[in-house]
């Protein structure tokens, strides 16, 4: 092996550099000018990203089987035994980082899209209180999410999981005197709770299946040393330790999707995502769009192993996924808030990942995780810049005409929604074009997932239909901006604009990884992920893909693009052409349309089963402390101790007192005969001392009298 | 001749005044005076003996009681004035702070 040189030596900088800078941001930057937080937080990413660029690069020099790079910094939990397959063994986990053509791609797109975003902040938030705050918590977030996505074993990886979920915390709360930001933030960390306690029995029960937490030993200087998941897993499958769909594989591959469900706001744990739009813009696009959102695909996608070996975790990952992207799309249709399209969009768009996941095509989800975060991040980006030109309007019923009115933003935004509808040949088109056919591809052998592609392919025409809607009411037709903002309207800067541009660049060229599919080979994607995603066992179904042929491949692409622009010609139709048949469709079907508006009553479904429920809890358990424990006990307490008191005191005063006293008395009683003597008057006392004086000399008398009788 | 028993009678003589002055009398003034007589009885004893049994110490030691009870008489009136300035009265039986 070639020596790793520096920038992979270097790898724990990239995690460190926005931990630094982050850390600045809280002790110092109160007192630091905006451009000096700028230049410093803006400057940490793209320092991170120089080495995230400079390692990846290296790793590609490598021959493809040795593209993996692992470093163990410190022994970061102890060896403490823990019961694996009833034996006590010395569990290990390392703070130690994991480069493979998986992270690779994470780490060059949290950094990438992160320094873009980062530098759009500075134009976004320019007039904002609070800058260097929003600086800092950017900065932790990038912290978190790359030590997430760089970890070389799952409890590290779930230090990032739950550091970026802390971030989203406080960054869609970021507004937090407005009463519905903070709302949104507690929604989302609580929400987020949910699926992390799954994630965390999941580990736990990795922990206790295989004995090691850290994912594999490949890249290690000393391999034979360690023990990985992977590893270990291939060890017990080939000694028939563990049979393909045991039980305890099922199971933790489910626990761990019920992590993947809320950090990635799949069924049934979405509903935080639309609310965390309360956040600023560039949020949205980093951490509610482009990145974090995206742990719980990464995540499956590096425990693939065990996915491979669980067909009906994979079921389930596969329907709860396209369930999503289709209910998602849906809600997507009605909404009016420029914002809350987007974020139904993302999770729609996630839920294709997981489709791709779960039918095996892991290459293909983390394909589209990739495009998406460019396209999905411009979206957000340029709704950010049209909301900074209306002057915080995100009703797209104030919108519209803007086309010419915002270009730089505009043409972008066009790009971008062009990408996400699966127009060829942008970035969407290939990887949606990959899923869809890698779905279909498992047809032949199984029939059920017919119904998933079909799921799949309306999803890809609605997608399209709310996308060019957004579109054709903000950019387009009659200007419906209330005439004091539309005075204020203006382009945004160019540190704004800029970074549109470049990921609008992105959102063409992104997808080109996947050309060579189209003349019927592997596409280089797949092909560099291959090493990760290859599983144990080579020969189990969820990675055996039956080539179809060219025609079939071109008509299932036909398909895809053909509804898309379908719905983009819907769209045309009833927003820019016939707009009065809108108003027509709407009561034809109330039910429907109200049922959309209000989200399906999932919300208010969760409030009345779970959230009332709970608070419903909290005031009798609220009864019960007032009255029970401070009550009873508390209060209780004090009483008894006051009667005990009065008691010891009652005591005190009478028994233990009393006999001192008793004592006392007694003493002085005995003795007063003898005090009487004592008159004060000195002559009484001469008398004394003359009687005593008397009463001696006649007892010596007496005495020598009886002495001398006894000498005669 | 006067023998011995005379002398001895007169030293009991003033000897017993002196204790009777000295119980009896709440002056404290004349129970000092009392005081006196006594001390002058002792000193008279001691003479006679010295003259019978020829030994010139008994002498010695009268001196020394008449030195002593010019000292002791001028403390005691010392303190007696003393008393005086602060209550008012040389009443033995009106000093009787010290008592029970």
């Amino acid at each position: 092996m070639t020596s790793p040189g520096y920038f992979l030596e270097h790898l724990w900088l990239i995690p460190l550099f926005p931990l630094i800078s982050a850390a600045l941001m809280f002790f110092f930057g109160r007192h630091l000018p905006k451009s000096a937080v700028s230049f410093l937080c803006v400057g940490s990413v793209f320092l991170s990203f120089l080495h995230a660029a400079g390692a990846v690069l290296k790793l590609l020099s490598f021959d493809p089987e040795h593209r993996v790079f692992q470093q163990i910094l410190f022994e970061w939990i102890t060896p403490g035994p823990i019961p694996v397959a009833g034996a006590l063994t010395p569990f290990i986990a390392d703070w130690g980082y994991l480069l493979d053509p998986l992270s690779c791609v994470m780490v060059l797109v949290v950094t990438g899209v992160g320094f873009l975003i980062h530098v759009y902040s500075i134009g976004y938030m320019g007039h904002e209180g609070g800058y260097y705050r929003f600086f800092g918590y950017l900065n932790l977030f990038m912290f978190s999410m790359l030590t997430l996505v760089l970890a070389n074993n799952l409890l590290l990886l779930f230090v990032g999981w739950e550091g970026v979920g802390l971030c989203s915390y406080l960054l869609i709360g970021f507004y937090f005197l407005k009463k519905s930001a903070s709302d949104a933030g507690k929604k989302a960390f609580i929400v987020n709770r949910v699926g992390d306690t799954g994630f965390l029995l999941g580990i736990f029960y990795i922990a206790v299946t295989f004995g090691t937490v850290r994912f594999t030993t490949q890249g290690l200087a000393n391999p034979l040393a360690f023990t990985g998941i992977t590893e270990t897993l291939k060890a017990l499958i080939d000694n028939n330790l563990l049979l393909v769909g045991a039980p305890a594989l099922t199971a933790i591959a489910l626990l761990l999707f019920v992590g993947a469900t809320g950090k990635s706001a799949q069924l049934p744990l979405y509903i935080w995502l639309p609310d965390a739009m309360e956040g600023p813009t560039p949020v949205s696009a980093l951490i509610h769009a482009a990145t974090m959102v995206t742990a719980g695909v990464y995540m499956v996608a590096r425990m693939n192993a065990i996915y491979q070996l669980a067909p009906i975790a994979m079921d389930v990952v596969a329907i709860v996924g396209a369930t999503t992207a289709i209910f998602a799309a849906s809600m997507a249709l009605v909404q009016n808030d420029i914002k809350k399209v987007l974020a139904y969009s993302t999770i729609s768009q996630l839920g294709y990942m997981f489709l791709a996941l779960g039918v095996g095509a892991f290459a293909a989800g983390v394909f589209h995780l990739m495009t998406h975060a460019f396209f999905k991040a411009l979206l957000f980006l340029g709704a950010g810049s049209v909301i900074h030109a209306l002057s915080g309007e995100q009703d797209l019923r104030k919108m519209g005409g803007l086309w010419n009115t915002v270009p730089a933003t505009s043409r972008p935004f066009l790009i971008a929604t062009l990408a996400i509808s699966g127009m060829p040949p942008l970035a969407g088109f290939f990887s949606k074009d990959e899923i869809l056919g890698r779905t279909f591809s498992r047809v032949a052998t199984v029939d059920r997932y017919l119904a998933l592609w079909i799921v799949g392919l309306i999803t890809a025409g609605l997608t399209a239909f709310y996308m060019f809607r957004l579109l054709f009411l903000t950019f387009f037709g009659l200007s419906r901006v209330s005439p004091e903002v539309e005075h204020h309207i203006h382009e945004s800067p160019k540190t704004m604009t800029v970074p549109l541009m470049i990921l609008a660049a992105l959102s063409i060229v992104g997808g080109w990884f996947a050309l060579p599919a189209l003349w019927g080979e592997e596409s280089s994607f797949e092909k560099f992920l291959e090493p990760v995603l290859r599983g144990v066992v080579p020969e189990t179904a969820a990675v055996i893909f039956p080539r179809h042929t060219l025609l079939i491949e071109y008509l299932l692409m036909a398909a895809s693009v053909g509804i898309a622009g379908l719905g983009i010609w819907l769209a045309y139709n009833l927003y820019i052409k016939y707009p009065q048949l809108l108003t027509k469709l709407a009561p034809l079907w109330p039910e429907l349309h109200n049922l959309l508006i209000h989200k399906y009553y999932v919300d208010e479904i969760y409030d009345a089963l779970f959230v009332n429920r709970i608070k419903d809890l909290s005031t009798a358990l609220g009864l019960f402390d007032a009255k029970v424990i401070d009550g009873l006990g508390v209060d209780g307490a004090g009483w008894l101790a006051r009667v005990i008191s009065s008691l010891s005191m009652w005591w005190d005063k009478w028994v233990v007192d009393g006999l001192v006293n008793f004592v006392g008395r007694f003493t002085r009683f005995l003795s007063h005969p003898i005090r009487m003597f004592q008159t004060g008057v000195f002559s009484s006392y001469a008398l004394m001392i003359m009687i005593g004086l008397v009463i001696l000399l006649a007892y010596y008398g007496y005495h020598m009298q009886v002495l001398v009788r006894n000498l005669r | 001749m006067m023998s011995p028993a005379h002398y001895l009678f007169l030293s009991l003589a003033l000897f017993l005044i002196g204790c009777i002055g000295v119980v009896t009398r709440r002056n404290v003034i004349v129970v000092l005076m009392s005081i006196e007589l006594i001390l002058n009885a002792v000193n008279i004893n001691l003479v006679l003996f010295s003259r019978i049994f020829g030994d010139v110490a008994g002498q010695v030691f009268a001196l020394f009681i008449i030195a002593d009870a010019a000292a002791e008489a001028a403390v005691g009136l010392g303190i007696i004035i003393a008393f005086f300035r602060n209550r008012e009265t040389v009443f033995s039986d009106e000093m009787d702070l010290l008592k029970w």
